[in-house]
């Protein structure tokens, strides 16, 4: 057992929902966002934290990050209580919130970063170490003079971690850092992440929406949903508690009528809404014979195919409990 | 430097958690300032990229606000005094209001942004710097071209000063910067409880319009010209009247409408402290509620 | 702008993306007008629905356009009892002045707002483009939505105002409908000069970059100029008569030159409505032609 970083116990968040019910009375309606949530997380750790939206993934992170006070429980992050000292916290954890920079728009990507310096107080040496070594890791070389407007979402994405890790951080909170970015781009994302926490130790706590950053990256996923925490433990246990053998992807046809449900070899029908079905194949298959041989088969009129989803998985998760 | 020795002094013989939180305190103001002056330069950089943009506008905005003035002046082409002041006494009014109003601007003129901010959530990044939030909402989109207000405003001070007629003591001398300053205080604290404000009802940002930019128009104006009910308003419940009326009052030597005696001139400075008092509070009150609401 | 369009708008530019080029040419015609005109039609609805979203924010813009009022319009009295039949006023006109002019202040986007601070960060960020390939003209979309905001904000933040200023002042408005209805009309052809205006400020990010200064400056300018600060039958001498013949004239100084009867009877409303719409043409196709010259940068830098 290694030393706890993160700690929480029976913490709770209660929103107070005003509507406005009719022209000036107001309902009052209380949102439990969070609802006695306990775990810890060990120094070194990568955990994937996800759940539906909505399920209290990012107040979680809100809470843990100081930006909002738990309404109770206790909650310590390297033995700091955030929504107490958030700015002494400030300074060891590193924040990447998936869509939006945090980096200047208009001003040359290095520009961000010795802002960074001076705000976090970073000594010269340890920050020309750290920002070479996510230089050299992230590919930004070229992309230091460049005026981060002109970055692609990928570039930008890349940069925003390189800005959250300058100061050496404890914890690294990463929210979506995949979303939106091309396959090469998510794959130099991940790789890099690997590689800082083996390297450096840095604790990684992330939400996705995406399986593969979770596969990849994660020995440990937490689920929530209804604020509440449902699963904690290796992807794989996901699996065997009922959730998928392994991760698919799904093919959602239209079809020109209801039909029963398709039978196509290497694919199963897991739903069927009218005329719409969604049949569920191996991630690592080709879509390409599976569409021919529905097409050749069946009067299709659209179709599409979806990467393995977060989402999914936990529905399979309730299916399989239920 | 001698209270802050002394300070740390009496510190010893309380308990230390005390001693900590006020060392604490002293600490964030620092760090408020510094990380204020780390973002404002950023800003800066950031506008001189759009060179052409930051030229037009620093040069344009010096010209366009005397047009403000230039409306005053007409209205002396046909008149000789209004509310019984001649155009000089007018021009130190709107020069130390405007120059008043110009800092607490550039200073933190800003700060009406932060209802934005917390719409579209960017609030929470800023809450996750080692900045105190505050600093970095009032330098947001930090603007020298608002020097352009400045140097218009205090050029009309200026003018007001040389033409007046006025016997200069050590006292009224000293009282125009004064003036200028603690006016400027007095804005800013105004601004501070505005974006305090935005925390309960962010839409509503241009409430604080009515005190800032509404206050300075009244306050271009001799106090002669308004109603005592709006007198008393502007000197007891939001203290505009500190801003420029009362000491300017005592440099032209007129009585204060209300019968204020002479030496509430001074006082400004004091204002604008006691009214940092409960604006600092309404933005504590609000940035805490943010935190414990997430709205 | 297209995220605040309604559905009817949206359903609106997708049949006209896929109208057909078959049938009877004049018919075509007339349906490709009908078309049109129901398109800005439903942009404009979507302008007025989407501030009348802001309650808070209307009510604010009301308090502070009250607090203006109130300010001024004491100032005015005590410049009014000076001079006595300043610029052609009464006082009770000059008081009727100020408290119309702060209800039109939202409307005509005296002060700047409406929506060129919206077109600059589009250009900003590039999200033009997708406005360039919208099938509806760009001019004529920004205008009808404009409208839709001037017209919500004529209702939602000039009604208050004027009954504020009529409670606690004397005001001379005009008793007679048919004064009310011509002003109406200036208004009407105000805010289309406004609009130009504001279309060619909202243009000139494309070689700025940045409109904040421009913006303040242009806020000013239009304050002095359109008689929100001072009436400009009070400007003196031959500085007068050229602020009088400016754009900005149009805005605020001839609307309330016809409902105050400087322009009485209908051949002094004619007048003004030629000096308006003369205007309001000269500053449109002057965007028009700014608008090409946009296009063509935009189809050479690639967006």
């Amino acid at each position: 057992m290694g030393e706890v970083l993160i700690e929480l116990d029976g913490v709770e968040k209660v929103f107070t929902v005003r509507r406005r019910a009719g022209l000036v009375r107001r309902e009052k309606r209380q949102v439990r966002a969070v609802d006695g949530i306990g775990f810890t997380v060990d120094r070194g750790e990568m955990v994937g934290y996800i759940g539906p939206n909505g399920a209290g993934k990012s107040t979680t992170i809100k809470m843990l990050t100081g930006i909002l006070t738990p309404s109770a429980g206790r909650l310590r992050v390297a033995g700091i209580d955030p929504a107490r000292e958030r700015m002494r916290l400030a300074h060891r954890m590193g924040v990447v919130f998936g869509q939006r920079t945090t980096l200047w728009w208009d001003l040359p990507l290095k520009d961000s970063y010795g802002l960074m310096r001076r705000m976090y107080r970073i000594p010269e040496a340890r920050y020309r170490a750290n920002l070479e070594r996510c230089v050299e890791r992230l590919d930004l070389g070229e992309l230091l003079e460049v005026p981060v407007r002109q970055l692609s979402l990928g570039q930008r994405m890349r940069g925003d971690i390189a800005a959250a890790l300058l100061h050496d951080p404890d914890v690294l909170y990463l929210d979506e850092p995949t979303i939106g970015l091309d396959v090469v781009s998510k794959a130099k994302v991940r790789a890099f992440l690997r590689q800082l926490n083996a390297e450096l130790g840095t604790t990684v706590l992330l939400t996705t929406h995406d399986l593969q950053d979770i596969e990849q990256l994660c020995e440990r996923v937490m689920v929530i949903d209804h604020g509440r925490l449902m699963y904690d433990g290796p992807l794989g246990g996901l699996h065997a508690s009922g959730a998928a053998g392994q991760s698919e992807r799904t093919l959602v046809v239209d079809l020109e009528r209801e039909l029963p449900p398709l039978e196509v070899a290497g694919a199963r029908v897991v739903r069927v809404e009218g005329a719409r079905q969604w049949l569920a194949f191996p991630a690592q298959a080709s879509a390409a014979p599976l569409v021919a041989a529905v097409a050749a088969g069946y009067p299709l009129l659209d179709l599409s195919v979806r990467e393995p989803d977060i989402e999914e998985v936990i529905a399979r998760m309730y299916a399989g409990r239920g | 430097m001698a209270e802050a020795v002394l300070g740390r002094e009496r510190g010893r013989e309380r308990p230390p958690a005390v001693v900590w939180e006020r060392e604490r305190r002293r600490h964030r103001a620092l760090e408020g300032l510094r990380g204020y002056g780390l973002i404002a330069a950023m800003w800066i950089r950031s506008s001189m990229t759009y060179r052409m943009s930051f030229l037009l506008a620093t040069v344009g905005n010096a010209a366009v606000t005397l047009l403000d003035f230039a409306a005053i002046y007409i209205m002396f082409t046909h008149v000789d005094a209004l509310g019984g002041f001649s155009l000089p006494e007018i021009a130190l009014l709107y020069g130390s209001c405007s120059t008043s109003l110009g800092l607490a601007n550039l200073l933190l003129g800003n700060t009406d942004r932060i209802g934005t901010r917390i719409r579209d959530g960017s609030l929470d990044g800023m809450l996750v710097r080692p900045v105190p939030v505050l600093a970095q909402v009032a330098a947001d989109r930090f603007a020298l071209r608002r020097l352009g207000r400045i140097a218009q405003g205090s050029g009309v001070l200026v003018w007001a000063v040389v033409v007046l007629d006025v016997d200069w003591t050590v006292g009224k001398v000293l009282l125009v910067p004064v003036m200028v300053l603690a006016g400027a205080a007095i804005f800013a604290a105004v601004m501070v409880a505005g974006a305090a404000f935005q925390f309960a009802a962010g839409d509503a940002a241009e409430v604080v319009n009515s005190f800032t930019y509404g206050g300075c128009t009244m306050l271009e104006y001799p106090p002669t010209v308004f109603t005592r009910e709006l007198l008393r308003g502007v000197t007891f419940v939001v203290p505009l009247a500190f801003v420029n009326w009362l000491p300017a009052l005592y440099v032209l030597g007129r009585p204060d409408p209300l019968g204020l005696p002479g030496w509430v001139a001074f006082l400004s400075p004091l204002v604008a402290f006691v009214v940092f008092v409960p604006a600092s509070l309404a933005w504590r009150v609000g940035l805490r509620s943010y935190r414990s609401t997430g709205s | 702008m297209s995220r605040q369009l309604s559905p009817d708008a949206e359903a609106d530019a997708e049949a006209e993306a896929g109208k057909g080029s078959g049938g009877v040419r004049r018919r075509a015609v007339v349906r490709d007008a009908v078309h049109r005109s129901q398109l800005y039609g439903a942009v404009a609805v979507g302008g007025f629905r989407r501030y009348a979203t802001y309650g808070a924010a209307t009510a604010a813009g009301v308090f502070t356009n009250t607090v203006f009022g109130f300010i001024l319009a004491y100032t005015y009295v005590a410049l009014w009892d000076e001079r006595p039949g300043l610029g052609g006023y009464s006082q009770g006109q000059a008081l009727a002045f100020i408290w119309v002019s702060q209800s039109l202040l939202a409307a005509a986007a005296l002060m700047g707002g409406g929506f060129q601070e919206e077109f600059q960060e589009r250009v900003r960020t590039g999200d033009i483009a997708v406005d360039l390939y919208r099938p509806a003209d760009l001019q004529l979309w920004w205008l009808a939505a404009d409208l839709g905001r001037a017209a919500f904000q004529l209702l939602g933040r000039g009604l208050v105002p004027v009954l504020a200023g009529a409670l606690a002042f004397p005001l001379e408005l005009p008793v007679d409908p048919l004064r009310w209805l011509l002003f109406l009309a200036a208004v009407v052809l105000a805010l289309v000069v406004s609009f130009a205006v504001r279309y060619l400020l909202g243009l000139a990010a494309f070689w700025l970059m940045d409109g904040t200064g421009i913006n303040m400056m242009a806020g000013l300018v239009s304050v002095f100029f359109s008689g929100m600060l001072l009436p400009l039958t009070v400007f003196p001498g031959g500085f007068g008569d050229v602020v009088r013949m400016l754009p900005w004239a149009a805005m605020l100084q001839v609307p309330m030159d016809v409902l105050l009867g400087e322009g009485a009877g209908a051949g002094g409303a004619v007048r003004a409505f030629a000096f308006q719409a003369g205007w309001a043409l000269a500053l449109l196709g002057a965007g028009r032609l700014m608008q090409a010259a946009a296009t063509r940068k935009v189809v050479v830098q690639g967006g």
